[in-house]
């Protein structure tokens, strides 16, 4: 009755291996035509569909988290984020002097060359002898199930055994998100309106629809469709969001992953109803809070079980009677810290970029 | 007893080929509408097709081969997403493109092609 994948393992090349040929083949396509055009926006379009290929290639290399993250971020967010930025530049790239495409040209064949000539020294694909197969690696590997005991090796590493390393990655999506508040300002809606001002003055209408105004509430029927439609998928992604984030024990996903897809339920419903109601619903200085908020709760964490007599982030300290209880506290607290950092981080971004431009009147869109 | 349960197998991989073929066709009758037909309207057309029927016919063949499981539950979750999210896209594509002004190509259109010109 079960059906079985036709993969014969005595076969010189199996067909994972040509399915994994043909992504990285499309992989170079794509990057060769993000290199050849000019067009801003198609550019844009296309690194989303180069994070999609990337991501199918993860999945079939058994690499899920990875995808997720892909999927999420590469060609979920930073798609919305880069439109944004495209609005505030143009639409199209101007001709690179031929001087320079000459210096670019040698110095991406250096690289190239380089990068192949390190490849011999790579571990082949499931190498039981590479570094990433043996030494640490594995050691987590058989001791997850005894120490943690969640069926997730990844979200033990990532959450428990790497805890730290997480702390300094969320502090750096922390940083990051400060940097681009610093050079776009926060968004915030006075400034932003005189901001728009002097861009009205300046620039030419933006013809996309990034960001919309003037939704007149219930009694609007100014494209129904879209309303209709977003009202019933933003409490769909929020409950997936949620899911991700509670579920990251026991599959993939995490704290990163349901952040960046809460905060794309945000920007989709700003997309349909606009700015002023989003700042409504998700006022700037809540989201600016938040950001903050989630490191806080991370290093908060840490603190809590130094405190308790154990070293930073040694979950053990917090349930000193059963272990295991202690590790799911700690990386459910932890997770939530990843969650409330990342999603306040990227919606600030958002809020950043949409309170540079005028919004566009409903009858234009 | 054994017999009737081999065809009721027999007719649900027959089922599930005849929708993900289906499914495949109207994917590359899509692309090449995309390709080939000559305005922004049409061409948004095909790539509906290639966004709803055959995205849903390949999803309904999947669920069809893994029968009355969690996968199939997961399948038809996406199916519903896809089924509300392709059509919305489609619609806020052309509208975007009406509203940017951008006119349909109505009449006969002239092919490309010499071979195609009555005056050649």
């Amino acid at each position: 009755m079960e059906m079985t994948f036709p993969v014969d393992m005595n076969l010189p090349i199996n067909l994972f291996t040509i399915f994994d040929m043909v992504l990285l083949s499309m992989l170079v396509i794509v990057a060769i035509a993000i290199v050849r055009l000019n067009s801003l926006f198609s550019i844009v379009m296309l690194f989303g569909v180069y994070s999609l290929l990337s991501a199918t290639w993860f999945v079939s290399l058994d690499a899920v988290d990875v995808a997720f993250t892909e999927a999420a971020v590469g060609a979920g967010i930073s798609t919305v984020l880069m439109l944004g930025a495209m609005l505030l530049t143009s639409r199209e790239a101007l001709p690179t002097p031929p001087l320079r495409r000459w210096t670019s040209l040698l110095i991406v064949t250096a690289t190239g060359i380089a990068l192949i000539y390190a490849t011999f020294d790579m571990p082949s694909f499931g190498d039981a002898n590479s570094p990433a197969n043996s030494y640490v690696g594995m050691e987590y590997m058989a001791r997850t199930i005894t120490d943690i005991s969640v069926p997730n090796v990844v979200t033990a590493i990532l959450a428990s055994y790497r805890g730290f390393d997480t702390f300094g990655e969320v502090v750096v999506v922390l940083t990051a998100g400060l940097g681009v508040m610093l050079i776009l300002g926060i968004g915030g809606s006075k400034r932003a309106a005189g901001t728009a001002q002097l861009k009205a003055t300046s620039t030419p209408e933006p013809k996309l629809p990034v960001t919309v105004a003037g939704a007149k509430g219930p009694a609007s029927n100014h494209h129904v469709v879209l309303r209709v439609v977003a009202k019933m998928l933003v409490p769909m992604i929020v409950l997936y969001a949620l899911y991700v984030q509670f579920h990251g024990d026991y599959g993939p996903g995490g704290g990163f992953q349901a952040g960046v897809i809460f905060a794309s339920a945000v920007i989709l419903y700003s997309l349909i109803f606009g700015m002023e109601e989003t700042r409504r619903a998700f006022p700037p200085g809540l989201v600016r809070f938040c950001s903050v908020l989630g490191v806080f709760i991370y290093g908060g964490t840490g603190l809590v079980t130094i405190i308790l007599g154990g070293k930073f982030l040694d979950y053990n300290m917090l349930d000193k009677h059963d272990p295991i209880h202690a590790q799911h506290f700690g990386i459910l607290l932890i997770e939530l810290g990843v969650l409330v950092t990342v999603a306040g981080v990227m919606l600030s971004i958002y809020y950043g970029f949409a309170g540079r431009y005028r919004e566009l009147e409903d009858r234009n869109w | 007893m054994i017999e009737w349960a081999l065809w009721l197998e027999w007719a649900r991989y027959g089922l599930a080929g005849a929708m993900m073929l289906s499914g495949a066709g109207f994917m590359l009758i899509g692309s090449i509408g995309v390709m080939r037909l000559p305005d922004f309207y049409s061409r948004i057309h095909a790539a509906g097709i290639t966004d709803t029927l055959a995205t849903i016919l390949l999803l309904g063949g999947m669920i069809v081969t893994s029968g009355f499981t969690q996968t199939s539950a997961k399948l038809a979750l996406v199916g519903v997403l896809l089924f509300l999210t392709s059509p919305t896209a489609t619609h806020a594509i052309a509208n975007a493109a009406q509203k940017a002004g951008l006119k349909p190509r109505l009449g006969t259109i002239a092919s490309p092609h010499p071979r195609d010109r009555e005056d050649a």
